[in-house]
């Protein structure tokens, strides 16, 4: 069997991505005996240029953590796609925009007045803003372009896997590690488009389950409101949980914390557009018990009680959702 | 003709960046150019969320520290329910905190400064780094370097719920009380943690402060500059990590200024440069001069060292130890050189463990009263704490609901922009003489911003390999000569 060649790229990325794939450690020299790391730039001494002179395709596998941004990111899901055989959306940054894909609530205009100027601590009379390109003292300096939207890397590139969680949990790298051997070992492969957890919800392996008895929200609490009960479902108890909505993979590690799951791993594959699934969902579930159906005013009262129903629902799938272009251009005006 | 030397990309700071450095036609220094090179913008969409998710949003703005956003973010929200966490909430989260900065800084220490000095710069760059470390020092020091490394690491993740994004800090206090069982199993790690740390005080001076070379690198005036600084102290005076009054001292060491965080606005401010995505805070009494050091300019550093000059003392007996050993080696306050970053580092370590064995043994710790049910929201806090590479200021303003209408953030890499450019250039100007830097060379100039342990760059060497590094010697016509790591040297 001879040994594979992987590459892992960040892009707009907070780096708990490459700190997980670090935290394997054991386990990492189990990887490091089926593949070479060719390129790693948050770990290793290896630059762009070493990648970009690597025959296309020559490279097996390519892990990418982080959203695409900048034009920088941009180029480098380009490389990285060019470069590489399989490539794979490493974190939900990559596989659905994350965290920082929320910042589709806005705009480049809307993100660089607030940051370069209206925030209090901000000293900018000039009202200089970062420039692609700016001389200074008879130098030339450059920036990448920072562009309007967040993008998922699948919104730049064609991908082959996806591999979620914020950061993936150590079960799901060890899969694609299982992935990466089967690479290796000229096995058969699962088709192109799958995503590394499992397809049920995260619901079915919780140990609240039980206790998830009424179909109805009575009403909505929010997490710091109540003690929430560490042996009772959440929704049971009226604090928004994602986990109904949320594919099943990390374990359930924010439950075992007693906090509700926001979501991290991303819609199961029943669903087109998770966001949208949950508001509807909730929509008709929130309100008191023992009402058959609620008129549509009351309906609109109770889901009016969801803070922020945006950032619950796409908390870490905006750029992928259908809907996320709307919300942008609803929000766009409240600023 | 005049040269420009482009390092890209250097060790992270929250994202890319790269320095470039321009020379005269004499082959000298004449410009120095740290630039970030991306932004996530995260004060922008906090706007509109509930105050209480941000503590489980903002630390996905560095995975390297993450510890640090979730306690000032919780801070800060706590404030603006007006609520006072109950004490044994504050003792858990004191002792999740006091694993994260150990963990930080064992990891920097180990995987990242040291190298520079053991093997150090000579040895050339297959062997700087930590496996080399490990050849100088023997493997039974590196698997106790990875084994303490992961105990503080697990310490986090009991605590916080999560191994790397923490999640059981809420406005009140926490979701989750600390089991007998996880509290048995916590404190013989805290214990050894101890041990370790003050074993690596002594390894930094056996194997560092003893040889020449390297007392002169940390003594010596290449990596050195007049600054003033700033750090949270407690109520005695001491180093506190999560909470306390912000002290500034002067270049001169005289107290400069001793405020509340929650005024922070009216002694801090951020300049703004076209060229790069990264502001530039510094003192709004003093001003903003431009880059250049001393008492007429306004920048400030923040940081291990930082929090060592503006206190009293340390909180812990045996890290008030290592404290004065520092001042008597370097005859007094403040200390300007900035290769005693490192030295602090490993003395905080020690308080952060100590306070770990501490806490861990307080009979309350596995308390259940770990929540006060907060009221109506206020509408406006502050939170800050020392993250491992500095202050870390969180503010928030809310509507009636609670809804977020503006965070400002002010993160602790961000306030060591102005000085990591001051240092990368002055360490420039003295070891690059004549326009031909070589591989030794560049490593001492990466030595200048690697003492601020910018984010990521503890994630960098944990792994057998190099700081990424790059320079290009261009002229305007293009590239003439580039060097790069890699083990072959120059490539
Ligand atoms: S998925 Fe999460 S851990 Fe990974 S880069 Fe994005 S925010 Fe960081
Ligand atoms: S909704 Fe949340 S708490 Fe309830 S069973 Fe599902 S995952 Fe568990
Ligand atoms: S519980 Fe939900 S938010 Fe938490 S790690 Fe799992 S999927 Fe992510």
């Amino acid at each position: 069997m001879s040994k594979i060649k992987l590459a892992m790229n960040w892009a707009g990325a907070c780096g708990g991505c490459d700190v997980s794939l670090l935290d394997l450690e054991d386990k990492i020299l189990e990887l490091s005996e089926i593949a070479d790391v060719v390129y790693w730039p948050a770990a290793m001494d290896y630059k762009r240029r070493d990648l970009q002179e690597a025959p296309d395709g020559s490279v097996d596998v390519g892990l990418f953590n982080g959203v695409v941004r900048t034009s920088e990111q941009a180029e480098d899901a380009e490389l990285m796609r060019s470069k590489c055989r399989v490539l794979v959306s490493y974190g939900s940054c990559a596989c659905f925009g994350g965290i920082p894909g929320l910042a589709n609530l806005s705009d480049r205009e809307g993100i660089f007045s607030l940051v370069y100027r209206d925030t209090p601590s901000t000293l900018n009379e000039e009202d200089n803003r970062p420039s692609p390109q700016w001389q200074d003292n008879g130098h030339t300096l450059t920036l990448p372009e920072f562009e309007d939207t967040v993008r998922a890397l699948h919104h730049a590139v064609r991908v082959d896997y996806f591999l979620p969680g914020c950061p993936p949990s150590r079960e799901r790298i060890l899969d694609a590690v299982n992935l990466i051997a089967a690479l290796a070992g000229g096995e058969d492969t699962p088709p192109a488009g799958t995503v590394l957890a499992p397809e049920h919800a995260l619901c079915r392996d919780c140990e609240r389950i039980d206790s998830k008895k009424s179909d109805r929200i009575p009403r909505v609490v929010r997490p710091h409101e109540i003690r929430a009960d560490s042996g009772t479902c959440f929704l049971e108890q009226g604090i928004i949980c994602m986990g109904p909505f949320t594919r099943s993979g990390c374990g359930g590690l924010c439950l075992a914390a007693n906090q509700p799951c926001r979501g991290c791993f991303g819609p199961t594959p029943t669903q087109l557009d998770p966001g949208a699934e949950a508001l509807s969902a909730f929509g008709s579930v929130v309100g008191p018990r023992g009402e058959d159906f609620l008129t549509r005013a009351e309906m609109k009262r109770e889901v009016g009680r969801i803070p922020d129903p945006a950032g619950t629902f796409y908390r870490f799938t905006l750029p992928h959702s259908v809907l996320y272009r709307s919300f942008a251009a609803e929000n766009k005006d409240r600023g | 003709m005049s040269e420009r030397i482009t390092i890209s990309p250097i060790t992270r700071l929250e994202g890319h960046g790269k320095i470039d450095i321009f020379l005269d036609e004499a082959g000298k220094v004449r410009d120095c150019y740290l630039q970030v090179v991306e932004l996530r913008g995260f004060e922008k969409f906090c706007q509109g969320r509930p105050v209480e998710e941000l503590p489980r949003i903002t630390p996905k703005i560095c995975g390297v520290c993450p510890g640090a956003h979730h306690m000032a973010s919780s801070k800060a929200a706590d404030e603006v329910y007006g609520v006072r966490i109950p004490p044994i909430a504050e003792k858990l989260r004191r002792l999740f905190y006091n694993a994260h900065i150990a963990h930080s800084h064992i990891l920097h220490f180990y995987a990242l400064a040291a190298p520079d000095f053991i093997p150090g710069a000579e040895a050339g760059p297959e062997k700087r780094n930590i496996l080399g470390l490990i050849q100088a020092v023997g493997r039974e020091e590196g698997r106790e370097v990875l084994a303490h490394r992961g105990y503080a690491q697990k310490i986090q993740g009991m605590l916080a719920g999560h191994p790397i994004h923490p999640v059981s800090s809420l406005p009140g206090g926490m979701s989750k009380p600390l089991q007998e069982q996880e509290r048995a199993e916590i404190e013989p790690m805290a214990d050894s943690l101890v041990q370790f740390a003050r074993k690596s005080l002594r390894l930094f001076e056996d194997l560092i402060l003893s040889r020449k070379s390297s007392r002169e690198m940390i003594s010596g005036d290449t990596y050195y500059s007049r600054t003033y600084y700033m750090g949270l102290v407690d109520d005695r005076g001491c180093v506190d990590f999560y909470d306390g009054t912000a002290r500034v001292a002067s270049p001169d060491g005289s107290l400069f200024a001793s405020f509340d965080p929650r005024d922070y606005l009216e002694h801090i401010g951020e300049h703004v440069e076209p060229w790069t995505y990264l502001k530039f805070p510094f003192l709004k009494s003093v001003g903003w001069k431009g880059l250049v050091d001393g008492g007429d300019s306004g920048i400030y550093r923040v940081n291990s060292l930082a929090r060592l000059n503006v206190a009293d003392g340390m909180a812990t007996p045996l890290a008030q130890q290592e404290y004065e050993k520092l001042f008597d080696f370097f005859g007094g306050k403040p200390v300007h050189h900035t290769m005693a970053y490192h030295w602090a580092r490993l003395i905080e370590n020690l308080q952060a463990c100590e306070e770990l064995a501490r806490l861990i043994r307080d009979p309350e710790i596995t308390g259940e009263d770990i929540r006060t049910l907060p009221g109506k929201p206020v509408g406006e806090g502050v939170g800050a704490v020392e993250a491992a590479r500095g202050t870390l200021f969180h503010h928030y303003k809310t509507d009636s609901q609670g809804m977020v209408q503006q965070a400002n953030l002010i993160v602790a890499t961000v306030q060591n922009n102005a000085a990591m450019n001051l240092s990368v250039k002055r360490a420039a100007e003295r070891l690059i003489e004549n326009g031909s830097p070589d591989e030794a060379i560049l490593d001492r100039v990466e030595m200048a911003f690697r003492a601020y342990d910018p984010c990521l760059a503890c994630a960098t060497h944990h792994l057998p390999g190099k700081t990424p590094l790059e320079v290009r010697l261009v002229r305007p016509d293009g590239v003439v000569r580039t060097l790069s790591r890699g083990p072959e040297g120059e490539g």
